[in-house]
């Protein structure tokens, strides 16, 4: 997470995603602070001593694996934990012992949790009337909410009349019908199926653009976080790994977890023989005896053990030596194909007995590859595909 | 590949049936007997039942009856509920196993024991006995049943509802009214029924709490019964029967049809 890596990125990604990056504002003030928060459940270790800022309007996800503690962390903020030690804070305000019933957030439950004797009008206008709300203006916010979520027609019917789909949107409108402050979405999209979860995806991030709110989701699916969210923070063992843009975590990983828990990476070890501004040459003993050239800076000394970690699809695969031999080219043996129908993986055995995988677009119907099982063949990349990982 | 009742199965239901229902159906047929001998038919006649009407004594127990179980299904339901909810849901309270053990010891002891440890009870603390002290000991002894019944809805109650209300504004109490409660109302409801006839039939224990002027109608028939078996007998005991299977039917309907609700709502979920 070093700095130099972070500006790089919002010169030459920016222009893909919008321009929006407050975290990188010193001026800006965060809507939701996590201060040193850690909690126990007696001797287990949910969320250990961590501080987190979230801007307003931001969607932020949080991604790990199960019990890494991130539905902890979304649970402190809806108030139904109680920090150990440490502060939340949501819009300056303290939030450590106020009931979830008088917090300025709402939540989406991973069971949607909708309430099975109230039709689907009075499940969204639940929340209103709890605030005091006038008759009127509760019709007008549910027929808006209903709108937004393109159930107008299914107003009367109960949530056991209704497909997942329809029930996951139901859910959605009423954690939305009272414009909370934030939007905890806990697991939102994991009961659905893979094209309906596509779907929703790009539907929350209108709604999120179209009400200018601020989302918070937990998911264990990378895939979701990296379309969803403008910042992701990695977790494991109630620890952030790293926080940053998805294209930061997936260009840039900070160590190998996150490397290896987002998307597919191939991940080579190697020793440090020269550090200079800008570059880094290693040297590893596997595929031949390679030189690597890794176009970045490390803080790293010769002689250290360092990592480098290169995605498939950023790897070449050649019969023949590759034009540019200086470095960053290892001899190998296909081991084994992997037809997806759009991409096939080619899983080369280096000499010296390491793996790794080259993706290969597969750019004409032709049956018949020109690389097969057992051939010798070379796999290289450019010095500015991979990324040297020090932990 | 249902196939039809092999003979053998067809005999054991009728053996098991008739060996169960057979003395009530004789019950219920001779409560129409026109002989006042009991054992002899003498025709059809709804006579005993208008004698009924006119025996003060019978509808007075009756009266007694029916008003200790409405009231102590009533209590005990109140009572058996919170029981439920703390023992589902407060985890590892201090003192839990023992509370768990207490709630249900009813279920397991003697009549005669709980009868006799409640009379001692109200002697030593000087109470009167009469309805009121029935009415006690019945709340004593239905209230654990209400709680088995509330407590094996309760565990398969989804805690995100609950969530969900907290966390759209409504504070805890009204939460238990507008969504705990009306989701697991149908389970209250047959708790209630369960403790309202295991009252109604209830001898031993009332025989033990009653004092003067609270007679109950199964102390009645029985006291009348060790002078004889009279037709009149018979049919009070038809209209306790049907008064009995009918709240039963209407406990386990209501039970079936909340089954058979979730299930269709999970496999709707499933599918969805």
């Amino acid at each position: 997470m070093s700095t130099g890596v972070t500006e790089k990125t919002q010169t030459t990604i920016g222009g893909i995603r919008r321009k929006f990056a407050p975290w990188n504002d010193p001026a800006a003030v965060p809507l939701i602070r996590y201060e040193n928060v850690s909690k126990r459940f007696g001797e287990f270790t949910a969320v250990d001593n961590l501080s987190l800022d979230i801007y307003e309007r931001e969607f932020f996800a949080l991604l790990g694996p199960s019990g890494c503690g991130k539905t902890t962390l979304m649970r402190m903020l809806a108030g139904f934990e109680d920090p150990t030690e440490g502060r939340i804070t949501l819009a300056g305000q303290d939030l450590v012992g106020m009931p979830p019933y008088k917090r300025q957030t709402n939540m989406m439950f991973q069971s949607y949790a909708l309430f099975p004797h109230m039709n689907v009008m009075d499940n969204i206008a639940f929340g209103l009337k709890q605030d005091g709300m006038e008759k009127g203006a509760i019709a007008a916010r549910v027929e808006e909410m209903l709108k937004l979520v393109k159930l107008e027609k299914f107003a009367k019917r109960k949530p056991h009349q209704l497909s997942g789909g329809q029930r996951q949107r139901v859910a959605l409108a009423r954690s939305l019908a009272k414009r909370p402050k934030v939007l905890l979405l806990d697991e939102p999209l994991g009961a659905l199926d893979k094209k309906l979860r596509e779907e929703t995806q790009f539907e929350l991030m209108d709604i999120q653009m179209q009400l200018g709110m601020t989302f918070l989701i937990v998911t264990h699916d990378q895939e979701e976080a990296m379309t969803v969210a403008d910042r992701i923070a990695v977790m494991d063992h109630g620890k952030l790994i790293q926080v940053a843009p998805p294209a930061v975590i997936y260009e840039h990983p900070n160590c190998r977890y996150v490397a290896d828990f987002v998307g597919d990476v191939n991940i080579l070890e190697a020793k440090v023989e020269t550090v200079e501004p800008g570059n880094v040459a290693l040297y590893t003993g596997i595929g031949g005896g390679a030189k690597l050239s890794i176009a970045q800076n490390v803080e790293a000394k010769p002689g250290d053990t360092a990592f480098v970690a290169i995605r498939p699809e950023k790897v070449r695969i050649d019969i023949d030596p590759p034009a540019w031999q200086e470095a960053n080219c290892l001899r190998g043996e296909v081991w084994d194909i992997g037809y997806l129908g759009d991409l096939s993986i080619y899983h080369v055995e280096l000499e010296g007995g390491v793996r790794i995988k080259a993706a290969k677009p597969n750019l004409t119907r032709m049956v018949e590859r020109p690389i097969t099982w057992e051939d010798k063949v070379w796999v290289s990349w450019t010095p500015d595909a991979g990324v040297v990982l020090t932990r | 590949m249902r196939k039809g009742l092999s003979w053998f199965n067809t005999t054991s239901i009728a053996l098991g049936f008739t060996f169960l229902y057979l003395p009530i159906v004789l019950l219920v047929i001779y409560s129409f007997n026109a002989s006042r001998l009991v054992t002899v038919w003498a025709g059809f006649s709804t006579e005993w039942y208008w004698k009924l009407l006119q025996n003060d004594q019978l509808l007075e127990a009756a009266w007694v009856t029916l008003r200790v179980a409405f009231l102590s299904a009533s209590v005990a339901t109140v009572l058996g509920t919170l029981a439920a909810i703390a023992l589902t849901r407060y985890g590892r309270f201090n003192g839990r196993i023992l509370f768990s053990g207490m709630v249900y010891a009813p279920l397991v002891m003697p009549e005669v024991i709980t009868g006799l440890s409640l009379l001692l009870l109200f002697v030593a603390v000087n109470f009167d006995r009469g309805f009121w002290t029935i009415t006690l000991a019945h709340i004593t002894f239905t209230m654990c049943f209400v709680s088995v019944v509330v407590q094996s809805r309760l565990v398969t109650f989804d805690r995100s509802l609950e969530e969900a209300a907290l966390d759209l504004g409504c504070p805890p109490l009204k939460t238990f009214f507008v969504v705990t409660l009306p989701i697991i109302l149908p389970a209250v409801v047959s708790g209630w029924m369960l403790a309202f006839t295991l009252s109604l039939d209830d001898l031993v224990i009332a025989s033990f709490t009653t004092g003067p002027g609270a007679t109950t109608l199964p102390m009645r028939i029985y006291s009348q019964v060790r002078l004889g078996v009279t037709p009149e007998i018979n049919a009070i005991c038809t209209i306790l029967i049907a008064i009995v299977t009918v709240v039963v039917v209407i406990a386990s309907v209501i039970t079936k049809r909340q089954e058979v609700a979730r299930e269709r709502a999970e496999r709707l979920a499933a599918a969805g």
